[in-house]
């Protein structure tokens, strides 16, 4: 009887990945090995290796992943911790997530009539003196609003690993005489770790493919994976090489499961 | 100690409001008189006056909100019954593939999802429309529900279950007054971050709708062709107060009963 | 739990709010049924919706706008059904596409007697002998967009692009044909080449140009210029008439040595579920005080004879815009090319990007 509701719940959730995971998933490796003539060939995925246009991308795409990553960790762990020492931390929580709720083209343009040749900015330093500087189209830039946009995906996995701690636990340890930064090295920082894997998994992932604000931004000096994809897509109607990027894609995700999984390593409990 | 408190909100602070910024700047232009964001003509409530009387704007702020809230509850139900399940699952590898075929959706370019799932549902005849963009968004926000909830369900610790169970506990019992409760900070977690991803959604909405059906951001990439409209930022401005508002009064309301209650 | 139950019913009475809400809100739209419905697929703002209300008025049916943003979009929503349009609006090269693919029909043009008004010089192209499926909507052409105040000697042909008087100063569309169009007529070739050694000629051609390249961008390209964020721009007449309408330090040339017209055109899917209504439609749109109304609103050069008399004399007379016969001469129409050969100008095109870096 267990074992039935036990399946009742399952279902959907096996449904859906079913339907909506393998069987798009089965597509795209199958178009990923269709020519431009709708023949079964491997051409995409020898274009993909020898020409050195798509190893570049791909090598660009990693980097920028990276430091996107790196940055919104470094201001995501701070901004999680803080939060949750607060008394009405939903409440704060809440505003670190509203700002998702403002469509990104909006922001992206947004974000144009800050750092353009007359924007804001600019502004301020010909106000200062400093006088103005390209901003926008640069690596900089493109980064910042990168990582403006993938931080609450960051702040949220964190900020729920560092709630579940027990307080206790930290008392226990500061009872101990450790000192604050030891508590937060040996007791916190551990304890949280799954809460930054995922972070990093929420971020670094679809950071690989990011497309529109390489363009707007970016000025199409950034070319990342997720870009060239859009524009087999959708530009040049070239499926088959699109899907085969997105192969590539899967397979990078599914190293960087393999980096950050620690099911199996972590503590038992 | 006091110090250091200080100095934390002032980081706060300033993160807050570097991440407010670009939206205040959207709202600032929706009281310029001109038509573009740069430059600030005068102040005018002509952008507001043109959303109120734009129907055809207003009913796809409601289709846009309807989806993100069922999309988001839907999904996030089987979201976390997948996050139980896959913690059940005895076997190490194959839940390490079940949780790599989760994550599949998550780093599937838009595009990609949005192609496949066009291909799938004329595949099986489904009407593109409203059915087929809700089916699409439940489907994309499934596993960053998982995502969500999965740290959570790893840390509820399994003597606690089991404790219950010694005392008697249903299975059901021990589900709806242990492991929800446990890990109810991961399903609101998914909940918020599945209505972001609804509502933000364009590529994937885009090649699922059809037959009048249109979403926020459907309608802004249109219109973008020409160059954003202010009409749009006075209707950002209108949805940022509301969702303010409605986060005000949850906490107001949250906060307020004794703290036996909730977590 | 019981919290959670509170929380899930409160969501679901919200919702069941709001359905309710956006139903009152379409039903007072949307009382015809489905005969009377004529569903356009345009791009997004790319006619005066007041001709819109006025098509409904006089002939009883009930219009359904909807946008796309890219002729390929399009192209892959119409490919896989499931949706239903009366009429689109594509660019010549996708009519090709569309009638290889068996995707549109034929035009009964008893239907539609304002063809009478259009200029012959616009009808019977290469693209669609006879206008068998298509009419002409808007036309244009591909040029350069500067800012006087930013530029010294404004550049009047495409060779200009490459003095290095102005490096970093130029934006580049991005759009494989275009560019490549450009590097190919500076060496005489034809927009339409399918020689690999003139195209690979052409992308070492584009390289010289990183220097001058500020940036790659599409349609935001508009709101760059209107904002004085670049000196230079390679753009389409309509979007350069846009901008210019906002920001009056800019002008747009047309190279005399030649470039790229443009055709968008209504064409009628094999979908479509009322041809009749869209018929009508096109007439309607014809009608040369309806077709200068439009033109006047979208800001692209009518191919209407008959409307040319509605229009600002300074309208029909701007070079830029309606370019005279000596330039018109050395205007090249896009074709549809074989795929493969597509694929060679895409994929050089992809290679100039990542050069630019």
């Amino acid at each position: 009887m267990t074992t039935k509701k036990h399946w009742f719940f399952s279902l959907p959730y096996y449904l859906w990945l079913a339907l909506f995971v393998v069987a798009p998933l089965v597509l795209i490796f199958y178009q990923s090995f269709q020519g431009l003539n709708g023949h079964f060939t491997v051409q995409n995925y020898v274009n993909f290796a020898e020409s050195g246009v798509y190893l570049k991308m791909t090598f660009n795409s990693v980097w920028y992943a990276f430091l996107i990553t790196v940055i919104t960790l470094i201001i995501s762990y701070p901004v999680a911790y803080i939060i949750a020492q607060f008394k009405s931390r939903d409440f704060w929580l809440a505003l670190i997530i509203m700002p998702t709720w403002i469509n990104l083209l909006l922001k992206t343009y947004a974000f144009i009539g800050i750092l353009g040749e007359n924007g804001s900015i600019n502004n301020f330093l010909r106000f200062i003196g400093i006088g103005s500087h390209q901003l926008l189209f640069t690596d900089a830039s493109f980064m910042l609003v990168a990582a403006y946009i993938e931080l609450p995906f960051m702040i949220l996995p964190i900020y729920n690993s560092i709630v579940a701690i027990r307080p206790s636990l930290i008392n226990a340890s500061l009872d101990l005489g450790a000192s604050r930064w030891q508590t937060f090295r040996r007791v916190i920082l551990p304890l949280t770790k799954n809460g930054v894997f995922a972070g990093i998994q929420a971020v670094f992932i679809p950071s690989l493919s990011l497309f529109m604000i390489t363009r707007l931004i970016g000025g199409n000096r950034v070319i990342t994976l997720g870009t060239a994809i859009e524009e087999h897509f959708l530009t040049t109607q070239n499926w088959g090489m699109g899907s085969t990027i997105g192969v590539v894609l899967v397979v990078a995700m599914l190293i960087v499961m393999l980096l950050t999984d620690d099911s199996g390593k972590g503590v038992h409990r | 100690m006091k110090k250091r408190r200080t100095l934390s909100k002032i980081y706060l602070a300033v993160i807050l409001i570097l991440m407010y910024a670009p939206i205040f700047y959207l709202i600032y232009y929706s009281f310029s008189s001109g038509n573009t964001m740069d430059g600030f003509k005068h102040f005018s409530w002509k952008h507001y006056q043109a959303l109120f009387v734009d129907t055809r704007m207003i009913s796809i702020v409601l289709n846009t909100i309807i989806i993100a809230l069922l999309a988001a509850l839907i999904s996030t139900a089987i979201g976390t019954s997948g996050a139980l399940l896959i913690q059940h699952i005895k076997h190490r590898a194959w839940r390490q593939n079940v949780l790599v075929l989760n994550n599949i959706l998550m780093v599937s370019p838009d595009v990609i999802i949005g192609a496949s799932f066009l291909i799938f549902f004329t595949f099986l005849g489904i009407k593109l429309g409203f059915w087929s963009v809700l089916l699409s968004h439940i489907a994309f926000c499934i596993p960053i529900v998982v995502l969500m909830v999965l740290p959570k369900v790893k840390e509820l610790p399994r003597s606690l279950t089991d404790a219950a169970f010694d005392l008697g506990a249903t299975r059901w019992q021990a589900f709806s007054q242990v492991t929800i409760p446990g890990i109810m900070d991961g399903i609101k977690a998914g909940f918020f971050m599945a209505l972001t991803y609804s509502l933000d959604d364009f590529a994937v909405t885009f090649f699922v709708t059809g037959n009048g059906f249109s979403t926020l951001s459907v309608e802004i990439y249109s219109r973008a062709r020409q160059g954003i409209d202010l009409e749009i930022n006075a209707l950002s401005t209108v949805m940022f107060l509301v969702s303010l508002v409605l986060v005000y009064i949850y906490y107001r309301f949250s906060v307020k009963p004794s703290p036996k209650g909730g977590r | 739990m019981k919290k959670l139950l509170a929380a899930i019913i409160a969501l679901i009475a919200v919702i069941a709010g709001l359905i309710a809400w956006n139903h009152q809100l379409t039903a007072k739209q949307s009382t015809t049924s489905a005969t009377k419905t004529l569903v356009i697929y345009n791009w997004g703002d790319y006619i005066d919706p007041s001709l819109i209300k006025k098509f409904e008025k006089q002939t009883g049916y009930q219009v359904d706008y909807e946008t796309f943003d890219s002729n390929e979009a399009m192209l892959t929503k119409i490919e896989q059904g499931g949706t239903r349009y009366d009429l689109v609006v594509p660019s010549e090269y996708t009519i090709q596409r569309m009638k290889k693919e068996h995707l549109i029909q034929p035009l009964n043009l008893r239907e539609i007697p304002n063809m009478k008004y259009l200029a012959p010089q616009f009808l019977n192209q290469n693209f669609d002998p006879h206008n068998k499926y298509s009419v002409p909507y808007f036309w244009g052409t591909l040029g350069i967009i500067y800012n006087d105040q930013l530029v010294k000697n404004p550049p009047k042909h495409w060779t200009d692009l490459w003095k290095p008087e102005y490096r970093n100063q130029e934006m580049l569309y991005d759009s494989a044909r275009d560019m490549m169009a450009i590097a190919l007529i500076t060496q005489g070739h034809s927009v339409n080449t399918t020689n690999t050694g003139e195209l690979q000629a052409a992308e070492q051609k584009l390289r010289g140009l990183s220097g001058n390249t500020k940036a790659v961008v599409a349609d935001e390209m508009k709101m760059y210029m209107k904002q004085d964020e670049a000196a230079i721009g390679i753009t389409y007449s309509g979007d350069a008439a846009e901008m210019m309408a906002v920001n009056h330090h800019l002008h747009y040339v047309v190279p005399s040595e030649g470039s790229n017209i443009w055709y968008d055109n209504f064409v009628i899917p094999k979908s479509a579920k009322n041809v009749k209504a869209a018929n009508a439609f096109i007439n309607f749109m014809l009608e040369p005080k309806n077709a200068a109304q439009n033109a006047k609103y979208v800001g692209y050069a009518t191919p209407n004879q008959g409307a040319m008399k509605y229009l600002d004399k300074s309208v029909t007379n701007n070079k830029a815009f309606y370019p005279d016969k000596q330039t018109m001469k050395h205007l090249q129409v896009y074709r549809d090319l074989p795929k493969k050969v597509n694929q060679e100008y895409n994929d050089l095109f992809l290679e100039f990007k990542m050069f630019v870096k």
